[in-house]
């Protein structure tokens, strides 16, 4: 019981102490306004129907970053992870153009896209398909020797040795490659939303700063961390179902 | 050897030979040639302005590095050690960790201005939470048998912090920290995007709404090598810290 009562425990001194502290005058209330007041511009918001199509822009854009980056990744991934000579060939590369920050990007991007979707959509790509294509090019290498032997021997083609050999091996890496670049991707939407002006919450939080309108810039920003914790607690899950037969997680259910 | 520095510098070389070859003769205002992106690189950053906007950027974004460091692998071994602690706060850590750390640069100019201490602050921020995170898991997964070694020989206090806790953890908040340096050049550009007179960011921005092409292009490939010249940094001081655990695996 307690131990159920613990986490909740931490959230409510979290909230407790959001809403304290600007009373006591540590920091002004100008600054940071007492929860109630972020709740209130909450609620404010929440009857706002630029809000939502705010909402609606970002996860979408979101998606659809999230959705290019993984189809490409994958593809890419095991495409090159496949034939060793290219795998070989590429990996400078790829080691060179992964830890480009993708924000460098943000002054291209408005230059040829303008302030559109699109040139957001250029940063979520760019960021989240380096870390799907990583981990689809880990996994691939790592099929089990004596179960490529077995395929070999047993006489599969090239399609059904990737559908039934590739495939299952980089499956987790794949996962996790997903799971990573959800949270990258989200940062990224909100980040372009929030410098180039592409409409969407990132947008609004500028809106309400430059407008001096701090509880519902803090409103707006608890938003963005509640699309966050979603994201996670949904690709977490889908991670444990995509993955249900997995020796890793079997463990786990067992336990 | 031959054959390794081939495939090594193959595909760049040929990946730049054809960006240069395709753009030599480009008319096109906003591709320009990649010898005049080149010339503009040469002219904009090797000089005084490698003083005035490059160096303050790295030293900002060196010291919010050094801060979150400090900061998230202490409180990280508090909560880790505790477990009770652990799933009070886990909830609340989990939440401030899903908010995208650049919607924190408006609340921090409220609270800093826009002077270094904002730009530090927002490079604490964002990298704080990963190396948080990592670390409480990698105080969590620590061998019982060494923790129990431990006890049995009475190792206590700042020693079994130094010898087990860390140590043990070191691999996961190596993790953390890679993860964070990668978050902490992304909020050092951004900071300096959003309001700053000098930076990197900055420099690049007003490059791009004075429409200097060239240059701007050339901004962009000096944040690009300064993300690989960093990972490749890191990844030294990675070799160095963890010989003991790549050597065992």
């Amino acid at each position: 019981m307690i131990r159920r009562l613990l986490p909740l425990s931490g959230l409510a001194a979290f909230a407790l102490l959001l809403e304290i502290v600007p009373r006591t005058g540590v920091v002004s209330a100008l600054y940071l306004p007492p929860l109630h007041r972020i709740v209130g511009a909450l609620g404010r918001e929440a009857r706002r129907a630029a809000f939502w199509s705010a909402l609606g822009d970002t996860v979408q854009t979101w998606l659809l970053g999230l959705a290019i980056a993984v189809g490409a990744g994958v593809v890419a991934g095991v495409a090159v992870g496949s034939v060793p000579l290219l795998r070989a060939a590429t990996a400078s590369t790829v080691e060179f153009l992964r830890p480009i920050p993708s924000v460098a990007l943000i002054p291209l991007a408005v230059l040829l896209y303008g302030t559109g979707r699109t040139a957001t959509l250029l940063l979520v790509v760019y960021a989240s398909f380096w870390q799907v294509l990583v981990q689809v090019l880990q996994g691939v290498t790592d099929v089990d020797p004596v179960a490529r032997d077995t395929a070999r021997s047993y006489g599969l083609g090239r399609l059904a040795r990737i559908r039934w050999l590739v495939w299952p091996t980089t499956l987790p890496y794949a996962v996790t490659g997903v799971r990573l670049a959800a949270a990258v991707a989200l940062i990224l939407t909100v980040t372009g939303e929030l410098v180039i002006g592409t409409p969407g919450l990132g947008k609004e939080i500028a809106l309400a700063q430059s407008g001096g309108a701090v509880p519902e810039m803090y409103a707006l920003i608890m938003v963005t961390g509640l699309v966050g914790v979603v994201a996670n607690v949904v690709t977490r899950d889908a991670e444990r179902r995509a993955l249900a037969w997995h020796p890793a997680f079997r463990k786990e259910v067992a336990a | 050897m031959i054959r390794r520095l081939l495939y090594a510098f193959g595909l760049p070389v040929v990946l730049f030979a054809v960006w240069w070859f395709a753009s030599a003769g480009s008319v096109d205002f906003y591709r320009p040639p990649l010898s005049a992106i080149l010339r503009a690189f040469g002219e904009t950053w090797i000089g005084p302005r490698l003083r005035a906007e490059v160096l303050p950027s790295l030293l900002r974004l060196g010291a919010g590095y050094a801060l979150a460091l400090v900061l998230g692998i202490g409180l990280g071994v508090l909560v880790g050690l505790s477990p009770r602690l652990r799933v009070a706060v886990e909830p609340v850590l989990e939440f401030l960790r899903a908010i995208p750390p650049p919607v924190l640069v408006p609340v921090l100019i409220l609270f800093a201005g826009i002077g270094d201490l904002m730009k530090v602050l927002v490079v604490v921020s964002g990298c704080v939470w990963p190396i948080l995170l990592n670390t409480v898991e990698g105080v969590r997964a620590i061998d019982p048998v060494l923790a129990d070694t431990c006890k049995a020989y009475g190792i206590g206090g700042v020693d079994r912090l130094r010898h087990l806790v860390l140590r043990a953890a070191s691999p996961q908040i190596v993790t953390g920290a890679r993860q964070a340096l990668s978050v902490g050049i992304i909020l050092m550009v951004i900071s300096e995007m959003f309001a700053a007179s000098s930076g990197l960011g900055f420099t690049v921005v007003q490059f791009q709404r004075g429409f200097q092409i060239p240059e701007m292009w050339s901004g962009v490939l000096l944040l690009g090598l300064l993300g690989v010249l960093l990972s490749g940094l890191f990844r030294l001081v990675e070799r160095r810290v963890l010989a003991w655990y790549h050597g065992q695996r």
